[in-house]
């Protein structure tokens, strides 16, 4: 479905990912792991098309998505929660969510859109008239990856979704998203809470120094030595 | 003391101007970071665009904003693919100084163009009713300026609707606050940019039909106008349109009060001694997100 083969990207003289390869199937849960610096949200960017790839390819369900523009990348259904939500702060929840669905694919569906968003997260429906920015971080999170299913998503990418949230709500976050998932919509997910990330999970990738350092099914890479002392904690690695 | 009154009122009259002239360049700057300091000639081109459609074409002068309007439109387009469009690839930090060339370069050749093709000469629309007067106690207010001044404000009201409610109009807000969030949410950012710029032309074009009819225009009354319109985008700060209009009125007000307390010579210096004080004060005006 998504499918990355030996991928080169950067910025400038800056080259930050090298020979990455790596799919998302059908259906299928896959979070990137890594250390800071690793060019996780640089290969989530070159995907959703912000930055061109200097090498190698991205396909998606078979056509060639690394030439198209970023709001035609979205058209096609591969969406990105940015990292930091990326919010329209000075607009309400109900704009943002709106806009989320901008696409002519998405606008059809808008009502619906509205719906399913609000079924997944009801507070957004008492406060769809307020401005975005005067929500918590992690009502905010909800409005992003509200957002995001606005646009009908047949691929959800989520950059650090549990980033300045209060732990209780990050749990909440990732019930959401497995929901998400039983809906039928691939997410692949960017996290530095390992834990978290590895039990939502089927598979996962290893990311460091802009290539590929492991793979495998998440339930293994929570059990794996390396894995554990290094992305978990020396704490975990007793456990 | 009546005298006073009659000259706030008269700024009040011009300043209703000066909000609509900024609120294009506000649009434009706000939305796509970029500078456009050929602004004022653009209000000079709407300027003569309304008074030959009421000289040749025989429109009436306000109704010629119904040619104005359309035909500037299409110059905001034909610039934004010809010139500005280029700019916005760079980086929003790079856009401000490659507008500014761009901006100054053109703003001569308009000149020069206007110069050569309608010669230096002042020019004014004449109205049959041109010189209608409506009297408040002892205070004389000029209809064609009343007037002006009332579809200035109609015209930044539409705006501000437009930006509020039309689906294009929260995608130009969108671009503006973030353009690669709204890239990611699916908006055609460049389009939206565009659609900006076109607006912002129009906003001109509207401006400079109002000036000739109210005041008068020449090839040279460009860089003026674009001078006031940056004060007011100081003055008000970006992201309100309403605001803009708001600051416009504070000008006019501003400079007709010390126009008549220290001398007609002190009118122009008061909208830079505001310019500076909000610069310090305020950074991002009065009305600024």
């Amino acid at each position: 479905m998504l499918e990355i083969r030996e991928l080169a990207a950067g910025y400038g003289d800056v080259r930050v990912l090298s020979g990455v390869s790596l799919t998302v199937g059908p259906g299928e849960i896959v979070a990137l792991l890594g250390p800071n610096g690793a060019g996780k949200s640089t290969l989530l960017t070159t995907i959703a098309g912000l930055l061109r790839p200097r090498a190698g390819g991205i396909r998606w369900e078979g056509a060639d998505l690394a030439a198209v523009r970023p709001h035609l990348v979205v058209e096609r259904g591969v969406v990105l929660v940015p990292e930091g939500r990326r919010l329209f702060g000075t607009m309400t929840v109900e704009d943002n969510l709106e806009l989320g669905a901008f696409a002519e694919r998405a606008r059809r569906a808008r009502a619906a859109g509205f719906e399913r968003v609000y079924a997944l997260f009801p507070d957004l429906r008492d406060r769809r008239r307020q401005l975005v920015r005067a929500l918590s971080g992690g009502q905010q999170q909800m409005v992003a990856v509200g957002r995001a299913l606005m646009a009908q998503p047949r691929l959800l990418m989520l950059d650090e979704p549990s980033l300045g949230i209060a732990p209780r709500l990050v749990a909440s976050i990732f019930a959401s998203l497995a929901e998400i998932n039983r809906s039928g919509v691939a997410v692949f997910l960017v996290e530095q809470n390992v834990q978290a990330a590895l039990t939502l999970a089927h598979r996962a990738y290893v990311l460091e120094s802009g290539r590929i350092a492991g793979q495998g099914a998440a339930a293994d890479l929570l059990r794996d030595p390396h894995v554990r002392r290094a992305y978990l904690g020396p704490l975990a690695v007793r456990t | 003391m009546s005298l006073l009154a009659q000259q706030l009122v008269l700024g009040v009259l011009i300043g209703g101007l000066y909000g609509l002239a900024a609120a294009g360049l506000s649009l434009v700057f706000g939305v796509m970071k970029v500078l456009d300091v050929a602004h004022g000639e653009l209000i000079m081109l709407g300027g003569y665009a309304a008074f030959f459609a009421v000289a040749l074409l025989g429109l009436d002068p306000f109704g010629s904003l119904a040619l104005v309007i359309p035909l500037s439109l299409l110059l905001g387009v034909v610039l934004y693919l010809g010139l500005f469009g280029f700019v916005v690839r760079a980086d929003e930090e790079t856009r401000v100084k490659n507008s500014l060339l761009i901006g100054f370069g053109l703003a001569l050749a308009l000149h020069a163009l206007a110069v050569r093709l309608w010669t230096a000469d002042e020019r004014s629309i004449v109205t049959p009713y041109g010189g209608s007067v409506l009297m408040v106690g002892d205070i004389a207010i000029p209809l064609v300026r009343l007037l002006s001044l009332l579809l200035a404000f109609l015209l930044i009201g539409g705006l501000h609707l437009l930006l509020a409610r039309w689906r294009w109009g929260k995608a130009i807000r969108a671009a503006s606050e973030d353009w690669q969030a709204a890239l990611l949410t699916g908006i055609d950012v460049r389009r939206a940019y565009l659609l900006a710029f076109a607006i912002g032309t129009a906003l001109a074009g509207a401006a400079g039909t109002l000036v000739s009819i109210a005041y008068s225009i020449s090839p040279s009354i460009g860089l003026e106008w674009t001078l006031k319109a940056l004060i007011v985008v100081v003055l008000a700060g970006l992201g309100s349109m309403l605001g803009t209009f708001v600051g416009g009125l504070v000008l006019g007000v501003a400079e007709a009060a010390s126009a008549a307390t220290f001398g007609g010579a002190y009118r122009e210096v008061v909208g830079l001694v505001i310019f500076v004080l909000v610069l310090i004060a305020r950074p991002k005006g009065l009305f600024g997100r």
